[in-house]
């Protein structure tokens, strides 16, 4: 009989040294609790619009199930690019500078792997979304973490990205609207910051999945200022504005030379984005503006109610700009933000992400998805504010 | 139109009982600010009536309804509008439009039975001058009722936390 062995040994050290994620274990913690209401999402509660289902479903009857270009269908760019134009008035290739992707996910994580060298110094900024650090350390990258505060509405300042930046930085991973502070960024705010990369030689990977999310205020991508297009990959998807989450579908722009070698990887490892999403997002390109301006109105009447909920029952909120998280400030119960969300969780059945999650400069906080019905946002206020009056006593 | 008429306007199609304490939480306005938006609203008819969607089979009221394509002849000096106002006046009718088409006034009416509504639209809407003809059909079942889809949504599970 040969001899058993322990199969972790043949795990790879990068992904061994991948830090646990906080949130995985907080999932066990929910999983088999009843009458939970849930500002735990990263996701719309909208269902994907029917004319972008009732068009995946057409092309499936018709039979439309083969691979498509690496680059995505030339319909689906050929829109994307009008869409830009229309929108920030960005001239994009469709031919050469655009890459539909599976999901933003595999956009950011080839982005990462096109432009990182072993030993180079990527800057990321928290709180963010969680994927960027452990992308940047699969490619052998080295994190460099820049914070934004609450003084500055989260908002990247030149004088806190400044004494980051070594003669190894290469990139720096930017993403407004964030996740999880709902903090945008104003033209003049990114004019800093472009400086610095133009003064430093560096390369922006932009994460805009929430482009479509803000409230008052127009979204600015990084690559519409003076002289960062070259200098940027921008990412975008389908997820967040048209509440397409699962059908996985995500895109880069950039110049020609970046999106032919983000395309290298992406042959090889995903091939093409699924057909039956690509064609999804093109009906949602072409017909589906009002559907879209119709949630994200809904999501402004939500992010009014649960701001001001939260400074009523004494959690201090600042009003965020854009994409459908809250981050209240909880650093004056004298509990940590995994200790508060565990207790809320556990006593009063709602669930929140604890800010610390998204890095060490979101502890203090929580992450709250006004994405759920003003019924249930109103239940998880009241249940908060019972808390919050336990906490007192 | 202003971005907060929008709103509260969008809040109202939807649930016409919110009050204005409700739509202030939702908006960027006082309460007595939506209700004097609201008052305005409705002097200037944006804001037409509010009504209640009810499903009568639930209470066992069966209600007929019916859809009645008439074909009219306009007489001098008589425009589509006389034909819709001696149409419009009887309680039985619930809606009354001028169509393009093969036919020009579409109507539904409500009867407690079939023949409630047969006999209806025999007296009092065959008989009048215009009426060149009519032609009745039977609603069978409702699915969708002004926006609103008559049946219990099936509920669709996501995940209770994600990134």
């Amino acid at each position: 009989m040969r001899p058993p062995c322990d199969p972790s040994k043949f795990v790879a050290d990068a992904v061994k040294n991948i830090p646990p994620s906080g949130i995985r274990r907080f999932f066990d913690l929910v999983s088999g609790l009843e009458d939970i209401i849930s500002l735990g999402v990263g996701e719309p509660d909208f269902i994907t619009p029917w004319h972008i289902r009732e068009m995946c479903i057409h092309s499936l009857e018709k039979g439309q199930t083969s691979y498509t270009s690496n680059y995505g269908l030339p319909e689906l760019r050929d829109e994307l690019t009008k869409t830009y134009y229309r929108r920030y008035g960005l001239n994009y290739d469709p031919s050469s500078e655009v890459l539909i992707t599976t999901g933003v996910s595999e956009a950011l994580d080839i982005a990462v792997r096109t432009v990182v060298n072993p030993g180079d110094e990527v800057i990321i900024v928290q709180p963010s979304y969680v994927a960027y650090v452990p992308s940047v350390v699969l490619a052998g990258g080295k994190p460099v973490i820049v914070s934004t505060h609450r003084d500055d509405e989260f908002s990247l300042t030149a004088e806190a990205l400044k004494p980051a930046i070594t003669n190894k930085t290469k990139a720096i991973i930017l993403n407004f609207p964030n996740n999880p502070t709902g903090a945008i960024m104003t033209q003049e705010e990114l004019e800093d910051i472009a400086d610095l990369i133009v003064e430093n030689d560096l390369f922006v990977i932009s994460d805009e999945v929430y482009e479509c999310l803000t409230y008052g205020s127009k979204h600015v991508p990084f690559s519409s200022l003076d002289g960062m297009k070259e200098r940027t990959i921008m990412l975008n998807g389908f997820s967040k504005a048209y509440a397409m989450t699962g059908l996985r579908l995500g895109f880069a722009m950039g110049s020609p030379e970046i999106i032919h070698s983000m395309m290298m990887i992406h042959q090889y490892s995903m091939l093409c984005a699924p057909i039956t999403a690509q064609i999804g997002a093109i009906e949602a390109l072409r017909n589906g503006k009002d559907e879209m301006e119709r949630m994200v109105r809904e999501y402004d009447r939500r992010r009014h109610f649960i701001v001001n909920g939260f400074n009523k029952i004494g959690l201090e909120c600042c009003n965020p700009k854009g994409a459908f998280y809250a981050f209240p400030y909880i650093g004056n119960t004298g509990l940590s933000s995994s200790e508060f969300a565990e207790r809320l969780l556990d006593e009063k059945k709602v669930v929140t992400i604890p800010g610390d999650v998204f890095g060490e400069a979101g502890e203090g906080f929580l992450r709250c998805a006004y994405a759920a019905s003003i019924d249930d946002i109103r239940k998880a206020l009241d249940r908060m504010g019972d808390f919050m009056d336990g906490l007192k006593q | 139109m202003d971005e907060k008429v929008r709103h509260i306007l969008e809040i109202l199609e939807n649930d016409a009982r919110a009050t204005p304490e409700e739509i202030a939480s939702l908006i960027d306005m006082s309460a007595q600010e939506v209700s004097q938006e609201i008052t305005k609203l409705e002097e200037t008819g944006i804001i037409r009536h509010y009504k209640t969607i009810v499903d009568w089979d639930l209470v066992g009221e069966n209600y007929v309804y019916a859809v009645i394509e008439l074909k009219v002849t306009l007489e001098r000096n008589q425009g589509y509008q006389a034909i819709a106002e001696r149409i419009y006046k009887f309680p039985e009718v619930r809606s009354v439009r001028l169509l393009s088409g093969n036919y020009d006034i579409s109507l539904t009416v409500r009867g407690k039975s079939m023949k409630d509504v047969a006999f209806f639209v025999a007296e009092k809407i065959a008989t009048l001058d215009q009426v060149q003809s009519t032609s009745t059909h039977f609603v069978l079942k409702t699915y969708k009722e002004d926006g609103v889809i008559l049946h219990e949504p099936e509920t669709i599970k996501k995940l209770p936390v994600s990134f």
